[in-house]
């Protein structure tokens, strides 16, 4: 490692750590309706939505209604975007005129924006035009990352509040989170990426005859816009097909400096923001400091495997320095392995590195990093409302042992908790080993699957895991466009990302309702180094419990093969 | 453990054996009784395990050339092990509390009781055919059928049958003294009493059914317990059975009685299988400290409390006050002043009388008038005075005015020194008594509330696990705020009348704590239905036993504090075995992993930390492993673990480190040690 590969990660810790205090702070007001320094730009046009609407802002709403809220207002963004894809044939906004998506495909697509997985089946720029992407994708990727956030917000007000009945209104907080929580970061980040040369246009792809005399298209579009809400949003669905390793998404060191800063400010954010609703900002510090620290031994680990010579190579002959193969140079390995490590902590998915080529340890920390569930900082709103469910998860496995039932801040986890606590303990077992175990078995899907043995078994657990965590980033070589895959891991990402969300406001409902015992030497605490390190243990062994079998089979086989005998299995 | 758990008096039925060697046969033939499936469905995670050890009994028959009959003949023989073990501990657990139950039941047999029929004549009928309502006659030297109330007559009642405390207690109509208890005798006079409970609900049915395990009602927490292991059960039965496309997909094949051992392996079968022993044994030991639970919630409730209210009376002063020191007035001597106080209370057969002349007693040798050679003057309402007549001398000894009256003093006569005294003990909220013989003024006795010997160091405990004590007195604040400085308390409620009581508690509830307190009066009755934790006295009211979710045979408040004590033994047993259970599976997962996939990817032997000899002995020794620790740690189980007086977070890091990362550790030597057995064998 050289060092301007330290700047970058001194650079990336101190852009994403810095502003976050802050940042949760202002976010935790504007989801209050608390008057901010945004407000007199934007309260107006966030009561003139109140208004056309129809909402009244005092309404609040208990679980049942703010779940069933969620649930129309997706399904009406599914069905547009299903709609907008299958037709945009038909639509304005299309120089290229491309067709209208395959009907596995348009739902494998359309399921993927609205539950903010953004996997893609497909390849941007050959397939989906201007509006398509616009008016489909974009509108999803906002309104995923704000549902996310609402959801969150919920589960913050339900442990927060003491016998109270309602978790705030939909429809106020889906309002706040787009309008104040989303649009101004991506507003700044958009003009920043156009200022590195994002493209940001409505013009006809490029014709040009390369220096061979060949004829070249190069695409073009509103590039820059999509890809602000694409990063910040946790979403990752590229404009063009390769994401960000494409120049035109990511063109230069700065645009991915910002690019994957941008992948966890918010999710880091929220964490203070958290804090706030609870009044005890130890808690914020605590989950943080548990979040970093699975962040940066995934982190190291990635590090260090990809700076390793690969062992099959291993002659005197052959000088070797760090593996390139699906790098860009532009980025180097450690930018590479940086955003590797980040968009699958966060469940954002886009990618400026091939992780097919990563070395198998690598990709086993990608693989990780979703298989706890997304918990490492994670989507919007999302991350932390899985952090959360862990952290009720140690405080229950380990509260009993202070001789207490046991409590999280003053609430009581009893049966009814737990019972949710487990549903979503069920989802990624479900999503990734169930769907994958059918994948595996059954002999036309596993046909796509590009290598044979334990490498090949990682691409088809990995897109499965991908899915089901809601992150949508591929390992690459699996063939994912069959309506098998399309309809399996559309069924991963609605697993992945309801199973989640309906327990965590049924639990932010029955929160809501109890009373808050008063928090002191008796209550078991929940911060401090001894809590952290509870914490971590719990995620990694509810998820290492869960996954070592399949990983064995996959990645760390693959590693031993590579480092005991030289040789991929 | 710090706390000082009471010493356990002697169980009420002191015949029953509750010794391991008296026990161990008749929970051996349980833990076969109980491997019928209806009953195993109870603890759904040992249900699980005896399916698979059916399924793996069954797969013996099949020949499988990866897996020689003799080995999987081993396995399913521990995995029924597995199971015999789970239902030993639990059966163990119920062993005792029946031995117990059982004593106790054979005294209520074939009891008759005397019924009042409409027209108001008595029949003879069957003890279990009383219903709640009826009444029914008891005479000197019968049982009393069932509990309930007295409504007419007085008697004395011999209780040892349930208290274990043979001297007789009066019970009679009215006031605060009128509940009975089933199965006790009636030693004198006759009572009516009107019924209380119907058949199965009387305080010694409830007794039985704490410690009998089928019929015991789980508690909230272990309720939520079963919840978290029925779904890890659910996601290692994921893991295990997706296992076997994957290892096709990696061009190999599973044994199935391997996986089988590992689903079994990795549910948690330590805590599962222990469960239900655990909370048998929490129960058991309430019931050896003679208190009855109406549920078992309320033992965990009490695990919970944030505040205990308790009565000073009794609780917290020995309920009388005491001679706690003498002043002699201005020129007389101690010894005078000794004098003069003990013949004053020679007469005296009240508490305070006797404490004055114990007190004294220790002070000088004195020569005392024996009965005869005076003439006692009792206390009486007029003069408000009492002491003797020695000859012609007079001793009296009384309140301050009513001694000052008889010398014929004024208050502000009263020698300036003496007056101070008599101020200072009435501020530090004692009794003053001033003493004289025949005009002359000796002294002035300084009596006071005495606090019980180590009640403070029990509060300061207390304290430290998180739980504020507040004393209810019906004294005024001052009197009650030096008693509470003195015992330790965190709060007083003075001047508590019933309404004031519940109020309170009500108040701390809404604050979201937990409440226990423990009363006898039927005024009581209200707050302790109001509370989180109430426990009546046994010798209380019916009213308050009936309001309580617990009674106290010995009517001993006290106890309160040791219920608390159990209900946390209970929770932390709970979550420590949780942990120890969970925590156990890494170590199995590297002793299985390899051993499955060895044929697979040979490579992955790497991950074989503890060098087992074979896959076989592997896996063999993973599940001898897995179904020993039952049987290891049932003891711990029965016993509970100790819970010391400590903060939440010290508590927290002593068990995590004790059972947590023991939990990680142990498995690995374990599991090697079988390993090396095994070989050593030959047999596998």
């Amino acid at each position: 490692m050289h060092s301007y590969d330290y700047a970058l990660l001194l650079a990336f810790f101190a852009l994403v750590l810095l502003p976050a205090p802050w940042l949760g702070r202002f976010y935790y007001k504007v989801m209050e309706g608390q008057r901010t320094w945004l407000s007199p730009v934007l309260g107006p046009v966030e009561r003139g939505c109140y208004c056309i609407a129809g909402v009244d802002t005092r309404q609040e709403q208990n679980w049942k209604q703010y779940a069933l809220a969620l649930l129309v207002f997706n399904l009406a963004g599914f069905l547009l975007l299903f709609a907008v894809l299958r037709l945009q044939a038909y639509l304005p906004l299309n120089p290229q005129h491309l067709p209208g998506q395959e009907w596995s495909l348009a739902f494998n697509t359309a399921v993927s924006f609205m539950t903010n997985t953004n996997w893609q089946s497909y390849s941007g720029e050959a397939s989906l035009s201007y509006l398509s992407q616009m008016l489909g994708l974009t509108v999803q990727n906002f309104v995923s990352a704000a549902t996310g956030l609402a959801v969150l917000v919920a589960l913050c007000r339900g442990i927060a509040r003491r016998s109270a009945g309602t978790l705030g209104n939909f429809w106020v907080d889906m309002t706040r989170a787009t309008l104040y929580g989303l649009l101004p970061l991506c507003l700044v980040l958009a003009l920043i990426l156009v200022w590195q040369g994002v493209p940001q246009t409505f013009s006809d792809y490029v014709h040009a005859v390369t220096l061979q005399g060949a004829d070249q298209v190069i695409p073009l579009g509103p590039a820059a816009s999509q890809i602000a809400i694409k990063q910040l949003g946790t979403n990752g669905g590229g404009f063009f097909g390769v994401n960000s390793a494409h120049p035109f998404e990511n063109p230069t060191a700065w645009s991915n400096l910002f690019e994957v800063v941008s992948i966890i400010l918010i999710p880091v954010a929220l964490v203070f923001t958290f804090g706030h609703y609870v009044k005890d900002m130890r808690q914020s510090r605590a989950i943080i400091a548990g979040m970093l620290a699975l962040f940066l031994v995934g982190g190291a680990t990635a590090l260090w495997a990809e700076y390793q010579p690969n062992p099959a190579l291993s002659n005197p002959q052959v000088e070797q320095s760090a593996p390139l193969e699906g790098k860009e140079s532009r980025f180097g390995t450690t930018g590479s392995v940086l955003w590797t490590v980040t968009t699958t902590a966060a469940s954002n998915g886009s990618v400026n590195a091939m992780h097919d080529s990563l070395n198998p340890l690598t990709g086993m920390v990608a693989l990780v990093n979703m298989m706890v569930g997304e918990v490492i900082f994670g989507g919007v709103g999302a991350g932390l409302y899985g952090m959360l469910l862990n952290v009720l998860i140690a405080v229950f496995l380990a509260g009993l042992m202070i001789g207490r039932t046991p409590e999280y801040l003053g609430k009581k986890l009893q049966a009814r908790e737990v019972q949710l606590l487990v549903a979503t303990l069920l989802v990624m077992p479900v999503g990734v080993l169930i769907l994958g175990a059918l994948a595996t078995a059954l002999p036309g899907p596993a046909a796509s699957i590009s290598n044979p043995g334990a490498h090949g078994f990682s691409q088809l657990l990995y897109a499965y895991t991908s899915a089901s965590a809601n992150n949508g980033s591929a390992f690459a070589g699996l063939g994912a466009n069959t309506t098998f895959h399309n309809l399996m891991t559309g069924l991963g990402m609605l697993i992945g990302r309801f199973g989640y969300i309906l327990p965590v406001l049924a639990l932010a409902g029955s929160l809501a309702l109890k009373k808050t015992a008063p928090v002191g030497q008796a209550s078991f605490p929940t911060h401090g180094p001894l809590f952290v390190t509870l914490l971590v243990v719990t995620i990694l062994l509810v998820g290492g419990l869960t996954f070592l079998p399949a990983l064995a089979l996959g990645p760390i086989a693959e590693h031993l093969s590579l480092a005991l005998q030289g040789v991929t299995p | 453990m710090n706390m000082p758990l009471r010493d356990v008096k002697t169980a009420p039925a002191s015949t029953a054996q509750t010794s391991f060697s008296a026990l161990w046969r008749p929970a051996l033939v349980q833990a076969f009784v109980k491997l019928d499936p209806r009953q195993l469905k109870r603890a759904p995670v040992m249900l699980v395990v005896e399916l698979t050890a059916i399924f793996t009994t069954l797969l013996c028959l099949l020949p499988d050339n990866q897996v020689p009959t003799g080995v999987a003949l081993q396995i399913a023989l521990w995995l029924w092990f597995t199971v015999l073990f789970a239902n030993f501990a639990e059966a163990l657990a119920e062993g005792r509390g029946k031995a117990r139950a059982d004593s106790l039941k054979a005294g209520s047999q074939g009891l008759s009781a005397r019924r009042r029929t409409a027209a108001g004549s008595f029949e003879v009928v069957a003890a279990t055919v009383l219903r709640k309502g009826d009444v029914v006659r008891v005479e000197a030297g019968e049982m009393i059928p069932g509990d309930g109330e007295v409504i007419e007559g007085i008697a004395a009642v011999n209780e040892a049958a349930i208290t274990g405390e043979s001297a007789p207690v009066i019970r009679e109509s009215g006031g605060d003294r009128s509940a009975v208890t089933g199965s006790t005798r009636l030693v004198s006079d006759w009572l009516l009493v009107r019924i209380s409970s119907n058949p199965g609900e009387s305080t010694l049915d409830r007794m039985i059914a704490l410690v009998e395990g089928a019929k015991r009602q789980k508690t909230p927490n272990e309720i939520a317990l079963d919840i978290l292991l029925i779904g890890l059960t659910l996601i290692f039965l994921i893991v295990v059975v997706t296992l076997q496309p994957f290892a096709h997909f990696a061009g190999g094949a599973i044994p199935t009685v391997f996986l089988v051992a590992l689903l079994v392996t990795l549910i948690p079968t330590t805590i599962g299988g222990l469960l239900s022993a655990i909370g048998i044994a929490g129960m058991d030991r309430l019931v050896r400290l003679n208190v009855i639970a109406r549920s078992g919630r309320a033992v965990e409730a009490a695990g919970d409390v944030h505040v205990l209210m308790l009565d000073k009376t009794g609780t917290i002063t020995f309920g009388n006050r005491r001679c706690s020191a003498v002043f002699a007035a201005p020129g007389i001597t101690a010894k005078e002043l000794g004098e003069g106080a003990l013949y004053a209370s020679l007469a005296d057969d009240t508490a305070e009388g006797k404490s004055i002349v114990e007190y004294l007693r220790q002070l000088h040798d004195f020569v005392e008038p024996v009965a005869g050679q005076f003439q006692p003057v009792a206390f009486s309402a007029e003069t408000r005075l009492s002491g003797i007549d020695l000859g012609p001398r007079r001793y009296r000894k009384g309140a301050v005015d009513s001694v000052l009256a008889f010398v014929g003093m004024q208050r502000l006569d009263l020698p300036p020194a003496l007056a101070r005294e008599v101020d200072k003990i009435a501020q530090s909220g004692g009794t003053p008594l001033l003493v004289c013989v025949d005009k002359r003024l000796l002294g002035v006795i300084h009596l006071k509330d005495v606090v019980k010997p180590g009640i403070r160091e029990r509060f300061a405990e207390l304290r430290k696990l998180g739980i504020r004590t507040v004393m209810v007195t019906g004294d005024n604040p001052l009197t009650a705020a030096a008693i509470a400085a003195e015992a330790g308390v965190d709060d007083v409620l003075a001047e508590a009348t019933p309404e004031k009581k519940l109020a309170r508690i009500r108040q701390e509830q809404d604050e979201g704590r937990l409440v226990a307190m423990c009363g006898d009066g039927a005024n009581d009755a209200p707050a302790l239905a109001q509370a989180d934790v109430g426990m009546a006295m046994n010798d209380g009211t019916q009213a308050a036993r009936e309001a309580a979710n617990m009674v106290d045979l010995d009517s001993d408040p006290t106890k309160l504090l040791d219920v608390v004590q159990v209900g946390k033994e209970l929770l932390v047993t709970r979550g420590a075995l949780t942990t120890f259970s969970i925590a156990n599976d890494v170590a199995k997962y590297f002793a299985i992993l390899p051993a499955l996939f060895a044929a697979i990817y040979p490579q992955l032997g790497v991950l074989n930390l503890m060098q087992l000899a074979s896959p076989q002995s592997a896996i063999v020794s993973a599940i001898v492993f897995n179904a020993l620790i039952i049987v290891v740690l049932i003891p711990l189980a029965l016993r509970g673990v100790r819970v010391k007086a400590a903060s939440a977070a010290h508590l927290l890091r002593r068990n995590l480190l004790i059972y947590g990362l023991g939990g990680l550790l142990v498995p690995f030597a374990g599991i090697k040690l079988i390993d090396l057995l095994l070989n050593a064998l030959q047999l596998v």
